[in-house]
């Protein structure tokens, strides 16, 4: 296991310290310690059912945890429901978008935080949308459609516009490329970049490592609901997906193994 | 901010080229078409609706258009359609208020007692009848939110249960005759605006329309965003001006308009600002499209909830105060029958999704002169009410296949 070379010298932004969550018998996290400093990437791997969406779930608010103290700019705060975390500055994007399809895309952008509540100010929020978007270069045609008629990639885009409004400290990403074309995912790739340079913290889900080493400073894994180490970025692919699966020799090991085994015999056939 | 094509200077949200945009007026009304053709009909069909039903009632008996009988049907479009606009409410975030018939029924009955039998003013017992609509609204609202209790069960056991209050409240004598002569009866049955005053009130509408959409169109063009053009506004508000203007003309040949109305259409309006043009209204609308989106993006659910069934049963208890004046008593028949029914029928004919998250406060006005339509034609005819009952309730299945085909259509032209 190696340690980041370039540690933050600051107070971690996020602090978890001890994080259980229990859904009746089924412990989808234990003991969780993860630090985020401010102006850093962290990626948070692991296998399906590692518990990264259950982590993220109880950053913003949606899970209450089970047990274990959260720290946020040093202070121990409860995150008791979404507004709270909003509160505090912690933005999050969800894996299953939670947009309202039935609004259109200004709407759904400034959903919970409309300008001036007794007679919305329609005109000033389409302009915000528009540079969001813009900043974003989001390919979005018409900000007055309804997000049914948008495509997977554009209602990512909306949802992370949406993160940005309110000038997040701390930005929880869950699988934000996944649904993204080629050029999207670049364009959010640079997007966190140009994030963690502004001086916020992110933390990013990924399955994706090639999107994890191009812009992670730290990569946290989970495996069953544990942390199972830190890495740099530039950590090999062995120790990350031994680190992921929990073993040195695991399905994708031995299929790497049998295509190299295969390429030799091929090679070393007479033609 | 980059444009895509940096040397033509275009609109902030015109800089999309795969996007057609065109303005002008033709545009709008090619766009009004290509919206109806995927099935985003809005209060098309319950239009069309209504003028079929008036040319077959005013062909079978030329008096059902006359402006007497139609000044008759306002008077009661008023009381079921408070009524549906409270039923608007709790549609716009998915759930329903089953009992609003007896609440009506029960407000009017408080009305009764403590004005006739009691002898309060009559402006405190109307005050007590909508405070206790409200109360009953917050205890749907809590077994709602803490017991989790399905509105449609809460609302079930409310219908029987706010009857039996009615009938307790009400006694051996069955009912309360309200005073002839009182404003209240007179507000209910008689008053009529100034013919002067409709004329000038009927301006009202095309001039806020215009007046609004001038200055959403200059602070649209002063923020560098594309905006309507002028003539499609004005030829909007001149049309909205000369529909109500008609109105007012042909109801002033009779009677006028009469008061009652007024306030109908006076909270349908309110209704529909604060709808679309308020926080709490962009809420209820996401609370009824995607709960769980609204919760996330930091909305108090629960409060959205409680606000809708308060709403609710306040309106109804309101529309219950309304009907008492307009049959000056307080009886035990008031609020049951069909009441329920022909409000809810009203929300759902007007255009109001039983599923949440899409409907409009004018859907409840729309709505209730179509219900009360075929109820006053049918009368007219001597039918008997067996065959309203099968005609509303045919009118009402139309409505509501004609929503789920046109949200089939919308679903697959990318509509939501």
């Amino acid at each position: 296991m190696t340690t980041s070379q370039k540690r933050p010298p600051a107070d971690p932004v996020l602090s978890l310290k001890g994080i259980s969550k229990n859904f009746g018998a089924v412990s989808a996290l234990t003991d969780i310690d993860l630090d985020v400093h401010a102006g850093e990437v962290v990626a948070l791997v692991g296998d399906n059912g590692a518990g990264k969406s259950t982590l993220v779930k109880i950053l913003s608010g949606v899970f209450q945890p089970t047990s274990g103290v959260i720290r946020f700019n040093g202070e121990n705060v409860s995150l008791s429901g979404p507004s709270d975390a909003l509160k505090l500055g912690i933005a999050t994007v969800f894996q299953d978008l939670a947009l309202c399809e039935n609004l259109d895309v200004v709407a759904n952008i400034f959903l919970g935080r409309e300008l001036n509540a007794a007679r919305l100010d329609e005109v000033s929020m389409e302009v915000r949308s528009w540079k969001l978007l813009n900043e974003l270069s989001a390919r979005i045609p018409n900000v007055r459609d309804v997000v049914a008629s948008l495509s997977g990639g554009q209602r990512q885009t909306v949802a992370i516009a949406r993160s940005l409004l309110l000038e997040p400290k701390l930005i929880l990403l869950d699988e934000p490329t996944a649904a993204l074309g080629v050029a999207q995912t670049a364009e959010v790739l640079n997007l966190i970049e140009r994030v963690r340079d502004r001086g916020l913290a992110v933390v990013m889900i990924s399955h994706n490592m090639e999107d994890v080493r191009a812009v992670a400073d730290r990569v946290v894994v989970l495996r069953l609901g544990r942390n199972n180490g830190i890495f740099a970025p530039d950590a090999s692919n062995t120790e990350l997906i031994s680190a992921i699966t929990g073993a040195e020799s695991n399905s994708v090991s031995r299929r790497a193994d049998r295509k190299k085994g295969d390429q030799i015999q091929a090679s070393g056939k007479p033609s | 901010m980059t444009n895509i094509e940096p040397s033509t200077p275009s609109k902030l949200d015109r800089s999309d080229v795969r996007v057609k945009h065109d303005g002008g007026f033709s545009a709008s009304i090619r766009s009004f078409f290509e919206r109806v053709r995927s099935g985003d009909l809005g209060s098309l069909p319950v239009v069309v609706g209504l003028v079929i039903i008036w040319s077959v009632f005013g062909f079978l008996n030329p008096i059902f258009l006359s402006s007497n009988n139609l000044v008759n049907l306002l008077f009661d479009c008023s009381t079921v359609g408070v009524i549906a606009l409270g039923i608007v409410c709790v549609l716009m975030v998915g759930e329903i208020d089953l009992s609003v018939g007896s609440i009506s029924g029960f407000a009017s009955a408080i009305l009764g007692t403590l004005w006739v039998n009691h002898g309060w003013p009559v402006a405190l017992a109307i005050l007590a009848a909508i405070v206790f609509g409200a109360v009953i609204g917050s205890v749907y609202a809590l077994l709602f939110n803490r017991l989790g209790m399905p509105s449609f069960v809460s609302t079930l056991a409310g219908l029987l249960a706010i009857l039996g209050m009615q009938l307790y409240v009400l006694g051996s004598t069955g009912s309360i005759n309200l005073p002839y002569g009182s404003p209240m009866v007179d507000f209910g049955q008689t008053l009529v605006m100034p013919h002067w005053l409709s004329y000038a009130l009927g301006l009202l509408p095309g001039i806020v329309i215009f007046v609004t959409g001038m200055r959403t169109v200059s602070r649209r063009q002063s923020a560098n965003l594309s905006a309507p053009s002028l003539a499609s506004l004005l030829i909007k508000a001149v049309a909205i001006t000369a529909l109500a203007e008609f109105v007012v003309f042909y109801m002033n040949r009779d009677r006028g308009i009469p008061w009652m109305f007024a306030l109908f259409v006076v909270l349908v309006m309110a209704m529909n600002y604060a709808l679309t043009r308020t926080k709490w209204g962009r809420s209820m609308t996401a609370v009824g499209g995607n709960r769980e989106a609204a919760r996330r993006a930091g909305i108090n659910v629960r409060f959205i909830y409680s606000s809708a069934f308060v709403l609710c049963a306040g309106l109804a208890a309101a529309g219950g105060v309304m009907a008492a004046a307009r049959l000056a008593s307080s009886s035990q028949q008031a609020g049951t029958g069909d009441v329920n029914l022909n409000a809810i029928a009203s929300a759902v004919i007007g255009g109001t999704s039983l599923f949440g998250g899409r409907g409009s406060a004018y859907s409840a006005l729309l709505g209730i002169i179509v219900i009360q339509s075929i109820a006053s034609g049918l009368t007219m005819l001597d039918l008997s009410s067996s065959l309203r009952y099968m005609i509303t309730g045919a009118v009402l299945a139309i409505a509501v296949i004609v929503d789920s085909l046109a949200r089939k259509s919308r679903v697959s032209h990318g509509r939501a």
